[in-house]
């Protein structure tokens, strides 16, 4: 088993800000980033997959069609975008960076699995940088076979 | 259980070619990789050794012996070397980056005294790597 990963870019803005909540209740959970005019980030994705070589190709997956499926899937979408007009998603989701990193896996799993051209190869892991200092890892809630 | 990582960088040129395929499936599959004339990284490699910490030393292993051990192993045999050509084991494997991590963990994973290898993960670019982790 080999665990491959890419790395990509975007930028976006967004508002943390839940429709539920007072006010106040808002400005004390989310500070700055409840700022109704929103801030952006650049964001750096990682993609992982995990498979066995195929030995035809010496590759785990094809790396033009993994870039062709982010690129449509997440970057086509999110980048130089406003998150919180996301309708397919965060019309109701706080787009915190942990609910856009879930929602990359949830968008990946069946593309990048359909498109592996073999039984093997599988999303891993989503990570998800929002500044150079935090980010967020999500596993598809598949705890086994996770390697830090 | 202690993780310690040694990083290290070399150079080296490849192209990606199945002699099993027609030159047209090998250019179809491969793309500008195929170029048989080779195109090079600047790979960096990251060992990771887990272990226990040895009281006596405060240490899961003596890094120095792992540096060398890198040194013999995995530089001299890769390092300024075109893959294909004048790594033996690259005549009959492709070596994209999947093959040289696991050919990677083959070298070093016996020579270890102390610790076990547990990862390796060799970066081809800044925005592409891959892990081994043996199984």
């Amino acid at each position: 088993m080999v665990y491959l990963t890419r790395r990509y870019r975007f930028s976006a803005s967004h508002r943390l800000h839940n429709d539920g909540l007072s006010a106040e209740a808002n400005k004390r959970l989310y500070g700055k980033c409840d700022n109704p005019f929103g801030h952006g980030h650049n964001y750096v994705l990682e993609v992982t997959v995990a498979g066995a070589v195929d030995p035809k190709t010496g590759m785990v997956l094809d790396l033009t069609r993994m870039d062709e499926t982010v690129q449509r899937e997440v970057l086509d979408r999110f980048d130089l975008t406003n998150l919180n007009l996301d309708d397919r998603h965060f019309g109701a989701v706080v787009p915190t960076t942990e609910n856009l990193c879930m929602e990359i896996f949830e968008t990946l799993r069946d593309k990048l699995n359909e498109k592996s051209g073999g039984p093997s190869a599988r999303l891993n892991r989503v990570r998800l940088e929002e500044t150079a200092s935090n980010f967020f890892e999500y596993f598809g809630d598949v705890q086994a076979g996770v390697r830090l | 259980m202690i993780y310690v990582t040694r990083r290290a960088e070399f150079s080296a040129s490849h192209f990606y070619h199945n002699p099993a395929l027609s030159p047209e499936e090998n250019l179809r599959i491969f793309g500008k990789c195929n170029n048989p004339h080779g195109h090079g990284h600047n790979y960096t490699l990251e060992v990771t050794v887990a272990g226990e910490v040895d009281p006596a030393t405060g240490m899961v292993m003596d890094l120095k012996d792992l540096k060398v051990l890198l040194d013999s192993e995995v530089m001299q045999a890769m390092d300024h070397r075109f893959l294909n050509k004048e790594v033996p084991v690259f005549a009959t494997t492709i070596p994209t980056t999947e093959n040289i991590a696991i050919e990677i963990w083959k070298l070093v994973a016996p020579k270890l005294r102390s610790g076990k290898l547990h990862r390796i993960r060799l970066y081809e670019t800044p925005d592409l790597f891959v892990e081994f982790f043996g199984d």
